[in-house]
């Protein structure tokens, strides 16, 4: 299956910025299930300082804001051809140890509200186990817009008890963590059925298990990644997979829009 | 325990690296040599050299008191520390390229996986990353304790952002004018061409963005860091800007400083600001101290960082333990430097041990520095003791402990003559591609209070001036 994916994001400025950095993980990764046939990122109001693959091999790119900008606009497009392999992405690959995976981040603490999960979760192996705490997730956490906070953690978004696909994979890795399992996330793009218009990018969970490698959990959707699903980055929680993540002098307050398309070409 | 002096010797006869000094010594008069000590006071005063002192309100900025009597180390005693510290800092630099890829130790169970994974001076964002030259020590500070005429111990490592050269460089600059004829007696190796040997090191270890003579910068935090004297004095000895994080920008894919003929790209960055604080977009986001974008730039090959970021997983106090099988591991040869006998309290039986016998052990914090938070068993009180228990059996991951060592006495000059001091040594070690550089000497510390084994300036202690002969 081919996908066209077309994502801008406009940032409005309330001032003139006279300095920052915007650092951008939209490059999609290379992996079994997804081949990258073309793909082009452009900035407005920006400028490309450096590109590099980080430890979690992201293609990572650097630009400054161009003197006194108030908008800035990142435009992402391209071409992947999809493969289903039910939500399996493989083995473990590159330098980064798979330990590094069961420490917990700021985001990803298990605290009362895990343990409290854990303790419901039933299964013979741990692949069964891992898809009842998506299950157990997604009764757990209602899916809800506009009303969670991007600083929210693991805890805070079961104390609330709603929260968006962020929060659903946050608790996903704690809990997995907690089990001895070694989980990431994931940011990245998913076409929802019969949907051209997509409301904003997506984000979910995967956990490695022994003898099958990284799977994959959309705990928001209640399923494994399938063909519908690119990844994009990866890391411990989202602050090491956020597409975007800048840095910005000056006093202007900031407004961001989305218009993402995700069609289905073959 | 006898205490071994370093001038007196053990058996009271003076040893041959103070022969000639104690023979000029023996001719002074102590009125004059009292004048001196109060004219180095002031010259000290005049520089402004001076170390604040955290914790501590009502005295912010104070003299390091000096003392005029030099630490003398003969050229063949020196021979020895100097391999062993290149071979230390070889070891050092091998295991954190190690670390930061294959993680062959941790496979071999050499060093235990726990030891790096729950340390927060390991850095992920370093994982993969080659620093230019495969340089990631740039500036060491290895501290060292004498216990008899052969006995050194590597008491710590410090490959950070190791302080206090400034004040092995003023040392040699005071006690030369104060006591000139002593140089034309002693054949002192010199210390004055550190500044020269650390840009050049610094220069030779340039970034491969790096076009024509490299541009060498000092980012200091400001200030109010308690060695800004220094970070500023290292800029203006060397040549080079002393920049804040403020005055640099992300300009043609560098790292650039504002000049008055606009932004220049900065090759070598000698930054001695903590790695949490080096950039808020990989690090710490509130720091404010920093560059951000600066580790993107660094991973991309566009300047080089000294030291490296996440080079604090090699002076740690609990892998310093594992330093022997590190040295062994990457360089096949026994280490030349003795390591102190550490207990890690995160081991059972070893806290036992401890627990078992406080009072006559050091205990030392993991990460702590500067000689805070530590428990010299012989001087505590029982109340300290106890209190140290709790401590111990609530965190004990959190320290270690090691016998407290009969550290060797310089003479120190007081109102009423000699008396003897303990001291340690600090030698600095410069690393770059192509080779390592041993400073002769470095910055002896001297516990100023009679009895006291702490040599921190933070705690009271002084320096003195430490002369490497030419045998």
């Amino acid at each position: 299956m081919r996908l066209a994916i077309n994502h801008t994001t406009r940032y409005r400025y309330t001032a003139p910025v006279p300095y920052g950095v915007q650092q951008i993980r939209l490059y999609p990764k290379p992996t079994r299930a997804q081949t990258v046939v073309d793909w082009s990122i452009t900035v407005k109001g920006a400028t490309k300082q450096v590109e590099f693959d980080d430890h979690h091999r992201n293609h990572v790119m650097l630009f400054s804001f161009d003197p006194d900008v108030t908008e800035l606009v990142v435009h992402s497009q391209g071409l992947v051809d999809m493969a289903d392999t039910a939500g399996i992405v493989g083995p473990h690959e590159g330098l980064t140890p798979l330990w590094l995976f069961l420490s917990s981040t700021g985001h990803t603490k298990a605290g009362k509200g895990c343990r409290e999960i854990l303790r419901r979760i039933a299964g013979g192996t741990d692949l069964e186990r891992l898809h009842d705490l998506s299950s157990q997730i997604h009764g757990a956490i209602a899916y809800e817009t506009g009303k969670s906070e991007i600083a929210w953690t693991a805890e805070d978004a079961l104390a609330a008890g709603h929260g968006v696909c962020q929060d659903h994979a946050h608790v996903f890795i704690a809990c997995a963590r907690a089990m001895g399992l070694p989980a990431r996330y994931v940011s990245g793009y998913l076409r929802m059925d019969g949907q051209d218009e997509q409301s904003a990018t997506h984000a979910w969970a995967e956990a490695h298990v022994d003898n099958i490698g990284w799977v994959g959990f959309d705990v928001s959707n209640a399923i494994s990644p399938d063909m519908r699903y690119v990844r994009v980055a990866t890391g411990l929680d989202y602050t090491e997979a956020a597409p975007v993540a800048g840095h910005r002098y000056g006093m202007a307050d900031e407004d961001m829009d989305v218009t993402l398309r995700v069609t289905q070409q073959q | 325990m006898d205490m071994f002096d370093e001038m007196q010797g053990q058996e009271g006869h003076i040893r041959d690296p103070y022969a000639t000094f104690d023979a000029w010594l023996s001719e002074e008069d102590a009125t004059r040599l009292r004048a001196k000590s109060r004219e180095a006071e002031d010259l000290f005063r005049l520089t402004g050299i001076t170390f604040n002192v955290y914790g501590r309100s009502e005295a912010e900025e104070r003299l390091i008191p000096f003392d005029i009597i030099p630490r003398i180390i003969s050229g063949r005693e020196w021979q020895r520390l100097e391999r062993g510290i290149e071979q230390r800092v070889r070891a050092i630099n091998a295991f954190l390229h190690d670390i930061y890829h294959r993680q062959e130790i941790l496979r071999a169970g050499r060093v235990p996986q726990e030891m790096i994974s729950g340390n927060e001076a390991f850095l992920p964002q370093m994982i993969g990353v080659m620093p230019p030259g495969g340089v990631y020590t740039h500036i060491t500070g290895i501290d060292l304790v004498r216990t008899g005429p052969d006995d050194f111990f590597v008491l710590e490592d410090n490959a950070r952002t190791p302080s206090g050269v400034s004040y092995m460089l003023e040392n040699r600059e005071t006690m030369l004018r104060m006591f000139p004829e002593l140089f034309n007696a002693n054949r002192v190796r010199p210390v004055s061409d550190y500044p020269r040997n650390l840009r050049r090191s610094l220069a030779a270890s340039a970034p491969p963005a790096c076009e024509g003579t490299p541009t060498v910068a000092v980012l200091t935090p400001g200030m109010y860091n308690s060695a800004y004297y220094e970070h500023a004095f290292l800029a203006d000895k060397m040549g080079v800007e002393l920049v804040e994080g403020h005055d640099l920008r992300i300009v043609d894919g560098r790292v650039a400083m504002r000049t008055t003929r606009g932004y220049q790209p900065i090759d070598v960055l000698y930054r001695r600001v903590d790695d949490d604080f080096l950039d808020p977009l990989s690090f710490n986001p509130e720091s404010t101290l920093g560059v951000p974008g600066i580790m993107d730039v660094y991973r991309a090959g566009g300047i080089t960082i000294a030291n490296a970021p996440g080079t604090g997983i090699s002076d740690d106090k609990a892998i310093y333990s594992y330093m022997p099988e590190i040295v062994e591991f990457y360089t096949g040869e026994r280490p030349i430097l003795q390591n102190v006998p550490t207990w890690r309290c995160n081991e059972k039986e070893s806290l036992d041990y401890v627990l078992a016998n406080l009072s006559e052990l050091v205990v030392k914090e993991v990460h702590g520095s500067g000689g805070y938070g530590m428990l010299i068993g012989p001087a505590a009180s029982k109340k300290e003791l106890k209190s140290f228990e709790r401590k111990l059996r609530a965190r004990p991951g959190n320290y270690i402990a090691q016998p407290t060592l009969s550290l060797s006495t310089v003479p120190v000059f007081t109102n009423k003559g000699l008396a003897p001091r303990h001291v340690d040594l600090r030698p600095f070690v410069l690393m770059s591609p192509e080779r390592i550089n041993v400073t002769p000497g470095g910055l002896t510390r001297v516990a100023m209070k009679k009895g006291s084994l702490v040599v921190n300036s933070s705690q009271g202690g002084g320096t003195k001036d430490t002369w490497v002969l030419e045998d």
